[in-house]
């Protein structure tokens, strides 16, 4: 008997690119206020024929859960070679639906990947000194204050 | 594949012997204690024999017994019936920042019936200091309830002392002995103890029965009103079955207790000898002043939940206090009290040993863990600091 589905099970025994990208196009850090979970995901973003941008490679580093840590698996596989665009529109639902039955409370671990998904992808947008739209600005926003609240509740003074 | 169960202070397996004694209560002998009639006497009696069974095994008197449901019932009883019972006495209610879920949900919830609750602070090792107790004791103090040894870290509490406290001040003194009990000896009298809770699914008895010492002269409101069993303290048809099974499982815990000590004991230090071996390994809790069933680690840089998962497709059954498992998503309080940090509670492993635990068992979990934390560090944004940057 197991505690989660197949799925995600899979995901959790074999993650799927774990790592770091040197020099990355794009660095997502985000952490989780509600347990503490930290996550960084990486991009190389290049252009293809078509002069889009799109995600030649993506790799991630989790401290969290097993349900953190296939989500963030998954949604690794599912935008390598998606144009930022369409990777941008993959939402936590998209990840629960392929991962079967997330019990209710680990859902806010779905949303940690694509939160730093959406922070990777600003980052790079910063760095190439691009226009910003609202919605990734709003998602910027949003994890920025995450980050505050993260830093004052879990780890206060070792911040220098 | 193996299956090893090393979480035996979350519960454990009915010992064969303990259903055998049960048995004959389920459709043979099941009458109702209460009743005039022959069945009901035949109840009764084994209901009698078991009462004294527990009395006689933490020196109590037959009549000092009664049982419950749970030992969370146990420690609400005492809680909430003590408070109710002494309320126009005082309204200070003092416990300790670790104790189980039950006891501080239910000082919780007085709280918000105007009681005013302190919760003694522990040391790194999760110790109390007695000192500590004496100087928050009030004029208005009616209850002290502190827990005997820890269901996280295993520490046990210099409940002798912190009693000799409580009577000094002439202050009732409650402790919840679920893990300690059965496990190491106990006796009301020369611990200086009033109350005591303790639970029959720990020790190898079924669940669904407890027990509640309460020293005689003490008086309680009930929680549950009816019928008048327990001495009109716990109204509801007893338990018959569960109580002979608990009862038994108190007759071969007392006499094994010292063979089974020191066994458990050896298997601990062993375990702990080659946790630590593993890199940024470190054990919670007093390193001497535990139960010898609980061990507590935790790991650098890794998250206990998925810890737990991997030891489980290993086939290990253990537990964690990482934020990620609990229902609220906060990190075990206890590990938190002995001064953790967040992330430090977040890779916490405990591993509870108990009856069938073989030194077999041990070797498989030293020669697995390693390859384990290491996997779990390579996915880890954490390698070799938590810095968060």
């Amino acid at each position: 008997m197991n505690l989660y589905s197949k799925e995600i099970m899979k995901h959790f025994k074999k993650p799927q690119n774990v790592g770091k990208i040197k020099n990355p196009s794009g660095l997502g850090k985000v952490g989780n206020i509600k347990c503490g979970d930290i996550m960084h995901l990486y991009l190389k973003i290049a252009k293809d024929k078509k002069e889009r941008e799109v995600i030649k490679d993506v790799k991630f580093e989790t401290f969290g859960c097993t349900v953190a840590v296939a989500n963030t698996s998954l949604l690794t596989t599912m935008v390598k070679g998606k144009t930022i665009e369409n990777a941008l529109k993959i939402t936590k639902e998209d990840l629960v639906k392929k991962l079967g039955d997330v019990p209710a409370i680990k859902m806010h671990c779905s949303m940690l990947a694509v939160d730093a998904l959406g922070e990777a992808i600003y980052d790079y947008y910063k760095k190439e000194g691009k226009e910003i739209a609202p919605d990734l600005q709003k998602r910027h926003e949003h994890a920025e204050k995450v980050e505050r609240e993260i830093k004052r509740k879990f780890h206060g003074e070792e911040q220098g | 594949m193996k299956k090893i169960y090393f979480d035996y202070a979350a519960t454990s397996p009915v010992d064969p012997r303990v259903i055998k004694a049960m048995l004959p209560y389920f459709s043979e002998k099941f009458g109702n204690p209460m009743s005039l009639h022959g069945f009901g006497q035949e109840a009764k009696l084994a209901l009698e024999k078991s009462r004294k069974e527990i009395a006689d095994f933490i020196g109590a008197e037959i009549k000092e017994i009664i049982f419950t449901g749970s030992a969370t019932e146990s420690n609400n009883s005492v809680l909430k019936g003590l408070a109710q019972a002494n309320k126009e006495k005082g309204r200070h209610i003092i416990i300790s920042q670790i104790e189980h879920p039950c006891v501080r949900e239910s000082a919780k919830w007085l709280e918000k019936q105007g009681y005013q609750i302190t919760r003694l602070p522990v040391d790194k090792y999760g110790l109390l200091n007695p000192r500590d107790l004496e100087n928050a004791i009030k004029k208005d103090t009616i209850l002290v309830s502190l827990i005997h040894a820890s269901n996280e870290i295993g520490t046990i509490q210099p409940v002798k002392e912190l009693g000799a406290a409580c009577r000094q001040k002439g202050v009732l003194f409650h402790t919840d002995a679920v893990q300690s009990f059965g496990k190491i000896p106990i006796d009301v009298n020369k611990m200086n103890i009033d109350l005591l809770s303790a639970s029959s699914h720990k020790i190898y008895g079924p669940k669904g029965v407890a027990c509640l010492y309460i020293r005689k002269g003490i008086k309680i409101e009930p929680l549950l009103h009816g019928g008048g069993q327990e001495s009109g303290l716990r109204s509801s048809t007893s338990n018959v079955p569960g109580i002979v099974g608990f009862a038994e499982a108190v007759r071969i815990a007392k006499k094994d207790m010292k063979k089974e000590n020191l066994r458990l004991f050896r298997l601990s230090q062993k375990l702990i000898k080659g946790l630590l071996k593993i890199e940024g390994s470190h054990l919670n809790g007093h390193p001497q002043k535990k139960l010898p069933n609980i061990n507590n680690f935790w790991f650098d840089f890794i998250e206990g939940e998925s810890l737990v998962m991997q030891l489980d497709l290993e086939g290990i059954a253990a537990s964690t206090g990482s934020a990620c498992s609990s229902v609220t998503l906060e990190p075990s309080h206890v590990l938190m009290a002995l001064g953790l940090k967040h992330q430090e509670a977040h890779g916490s492993l405990r591993i509870s040993l108990g009856r069938w635990s073989k030194e077999s068992e041990i070797n498989y979990l030293i020669r697995v863990l390693p390859q384990i934390v290491e996997n779990l560090r390579k996915i880890s944004p954490f390698k070799t600091s938590f810095k968060f940057d």
